[in-house]
Order: C-alpha cells, then sequence, then structure tokens
C-alpha cells in the first residue's frame, strides 16, 4: 500500500482514527450551531408566509431535513456494512453501529414533524399511504438494527449480523423516495428534484437548505463521538487505549 | 479471485437479488399500495364492491354545496366525476378546485357516502403574493384563450 498517493487504510485502524476523529468533532458543532441559527432565522423570519397553508408550513424546515438525514445516514450505513464484510476492517462496523441511533432519531423526527403537520393540513395524523408506510419501515429497520447488534455479544459477530440486515434493508430507500411517483399517495410529490426547479420561493428554499446542512453536521459530530465511544469500549484491552490520557486519568 | 473480490460479488449479487425479488413484490402488490383510486377507475369498474375505499381527486369548482351540516361536493380527475357526501368537520385546506383524498363507500345511486376527508396539497411553497401573480397570469390566459 505504500505506492500509493493517500493510504485510506491508515485511518481504517481504530487507534489512528480515534485522535482523528476528536480533533474534528468540534469543528463540526461549530457547523451544526453556525447552520443552525442562520438556518432557523431565515426559517422563521425571514422566509415569507405560504399562499397555502400559512405558517403551519415551517415545519418543512425540520421535517425535510429529518427525513433526507434519515434515507441518507442508511445508505452511509449499509456501505459501511459492506465495506466491514468486504474488507474485514473493524472500524466499519464500528462506524455502522455509531450512525445508528442518529438514523434512526432521525426516522422518527421525520415521522413525528410528518404527524404534526398531516393533522392540521390534511386532516390526519397517519395514513396508511405509500411514503408514510415506507418509511415507518425505515424507522423499524433502524431499531432492527441497533436490537440486533446488540442481542449479539461477540462485536464482529454482531457487525456481520447487522451488515446484512443494514444491506438487506437498503431496497427500501428508492422506495421510500419514488413512493410518491409511483403509487397514489396522499403526501405530495418532491419538491427538491434533481430534474427541474425547486417548486418554491428562494428564501424558503436558503432556509431548509441551510437546516439541512446544520443537520448533516450534527449527524457527523454525533457519528464521530458514538464512533469513540464504541472504539474505546471494544479496544480497552488494547496498550494504546491503555496508554491514553483520558483514560490514564 | 482474492477473497475480498468474491465477497464483493456475494454482496453485489445478493443485493441485485433482493433488488429484483422487490421489484415483483412490488408490482404485484401494485394496486393495494395505491392510497386511492380516481374517479375514472371507478367508471371503469375498479371500484371494489362492498367495502370501503378511498376516492382520489379535484374537488370541482363551484360543486360544494351545504346542506345543513352535510356538505356535498364532486369529485373529479378532470375526466370523470363521482358526487360525494360528507357530515363532519373538513379539513382547512379543503377547497375547490384543491386535492382532495375521501373515503367511505359507494351506494346504489352512485354517490359516494364519506366517513372521511383528506386535504391533498401540492408540493409548491410561495408567498400569497407570488401565489397571487400566478392566478392572475393564469386568468389572464384563459381569456386570451377564449
Amino acid at each position: 500500500m505504500n505506492n500509493k498517493i493517500i493510504n485510506w487504510f491508515r485511518y481504517a485502524s481504530p487507534q489512528s482514527f480515534y485522535p482523528l476523529a476528536g480533533r474534528m468533532v468540534p469543528w463540526f458543532w461549530a457547523l451544526t450551531a453556525a447552520f443552525g441559527v442562520v438556518g432557523l432565522y431565515i426559517s422563521f423570519f425571514v422566509a415569507p408566509t405560504d399562499a397555502q397553508q400559512g405558517e403551519g408550513y415551517r415545519i418543512i424546515f425540520i421535517h425535510v431535513p429529518a427525513s433526507w438525514m434519515s434515507m441518507f445516514i442508511y445508505c452511509v450505513m449499509a456501505a459501511w456494512a459492506g465495506l466491514g464484510l468486504i474488507f474485514n476492517t473493524r472500524l466499519s462496523g464500528m462506524m455502522a453501529s455509531a450512525l445508528a441511533p442518529t438514523g434512526a432519531l432521525m426516522a422518527f423526527l421525520s415521522l413525528w414533524t410528518g404527524a404534526l403537520w398531516g393533522k392540521p393540513m390534511w386532516g390526519a395524523w397517519w395514513v396508511w399511504d405509500a411514503r408514510l408506510t415506507s418509511e415507518l419501515i425505515l424507522f423499524f429497520l433502524y431499531i432492527g438494527f441497533i436490537a440486533l447488534q446488540s442481542a449479539i455479544d461477540d462485536p464482529r459477530r454482531a457487525d456481520k449480523a447487522g451488515a446484512i440486515l443494514a444491506l438487506v434493508g437498503v431496497v427500501n430507500i428508492p422506495i421510500i423516495y419514488f413512493s410518491v411517483k409511483w403509487w397514489n399517495t396522499l403526501h405530495q410529490g418532491s419538491t427538491i428534484n434533481l430534474t427541474k426547479a425547486p417548486s418554491m420561493a428562494q428564501t424558503m428554499l436558503w432556509g431548509m437548505l441551510l437546516m439541512a446542512l446544520c443537520f448533516w453536521m450534527y449527524s457527523i459530530a454525533v457519528a464521530l463521538m458514538r464512533a469513540r465511544a464504541i472504539i474505546l469500549e471494544r479496544e480497552t484491552h488494547t496498550e494504546w487505549v491503555k496508554q491514553l490520557v483520558e483514560v490514564k486519568s | 479471485m482474492k477473497p475480498r473480490h468474491k465477497r464483493f460479488a456475494i454482496i453485489a449479487g445478493g443485493l441485485a437479488a433482493i433488488g429484483i425479488a422487490s421489484v415483483f413484490v412490488l408490482q404485484a402488490l401494485d394496486s393495494n399500495i395505491a392510497l386511492y383510486i380516481t374517479p375514472s377507475e371507478i367508471a371503469a369498474g375498479k371500484a371494489p364492491q362492498d367495502k370501503a375505499f378511498r376516492i382520489g381527486g379535484m374537488v370541482k369548482e363551484g360543486s360544494i354545496k351545504r346542506d345543513n351540516i352535510t356538505v356535498n361536493f364532486i369529485i373529479t380527475d378532470t375526466a370523470k366525476e363521482i358526487p360525494v357526501f360528507y357530515t363532519g368537520i373538513l379539513p382547512d385546506l379543503f377547497k375547490e378546485g384543491k386535492g382532495a383524498v375521501v373515503q367511505g363507500r359507494l351506494g346504489a345511486d352512485g354517490r359516494f357516502a364519506a366517513t372521511e376527508v383528506l386535504a391533498k396539497h401540492d408540493e409548491n411553497y410561495m408567498p400569497p403574493a407570488a401565489q397571487h401573480a400566478v392566478d392572475q397570469a393564469q386568468k389572464a390566459q384563459e381569456t386570451l384563450k377564449q
């Protein structure tokens, strides 16, 4: 591996990843706060009232970023899980486990804010619509992943079992994303598309994108912190962990 | 083939197999996944008999008629229409010319007795002034056509 310019596998070892993650965490927290403050200000004070839904639409600034993150984190988690199975790297499984609770939180937020939004606008907290149901399945996949991993004592076996579940569940992601296109749903179609201009006023769009960045940074910060905790837990017996200042004191 | 190439092939193959299997499952479930059917589908005889179901479409312009506490209106998909009556509280976004999904049973007289009415809004978000401008532009175009 020494003939490569960047040695990707260097940071695949928990020992070198642990301090790197520690150095990155404060930066991601700072970015979370910055994007959050600006994003919330634009969302609640700058963005105009919606013509149809009045002020109630503003829950979109939490709902959409949370839903995006719930799907994206699942993809990243499954990618880590797949890498772990293929390369047998220890860190991959730890990253997947570190992402799962944040993903579950995002899926829950998405469902919860969706219910709060659905009642005043649609007239129902919940409908068994393809979009809502597939997002609920995503939430259960996260919960199932966490439960499966914690049911197996040997962490390496837990990683493998979890990885298979995570990979199988990936099939649900395109279903969530395209559900509003493929079937008749009560949930409206996507406002933000790759193929056409967003059907949303400019300032609303800015608010939503900044909030999405805030959620993104938050997820990275929390996942890195959790990954550090998992590394310490799983590598307690190793010499390098015993030498750490925070462990010694 | 290195072991990790083999593992990669197994995972890729497995994912492809699961993907194809889900496509078939979803196709088989197609009509059950749809939340509602359209008035045209009812006209084509696709409405379930003696069973509650949902119809989705637009509330026809000028069709809302209040009779005491019962509301009568027409759900249309611009091709076919279904008259609906409902007694109860309507969501705020339930308006003429906007989307709605109604749940209930189709009577022998062809009228749909709704037990639940949901408003369906679109994915466009704009300030009232912009909405007003869009409405004006549409009106202007319609006048030009006439």
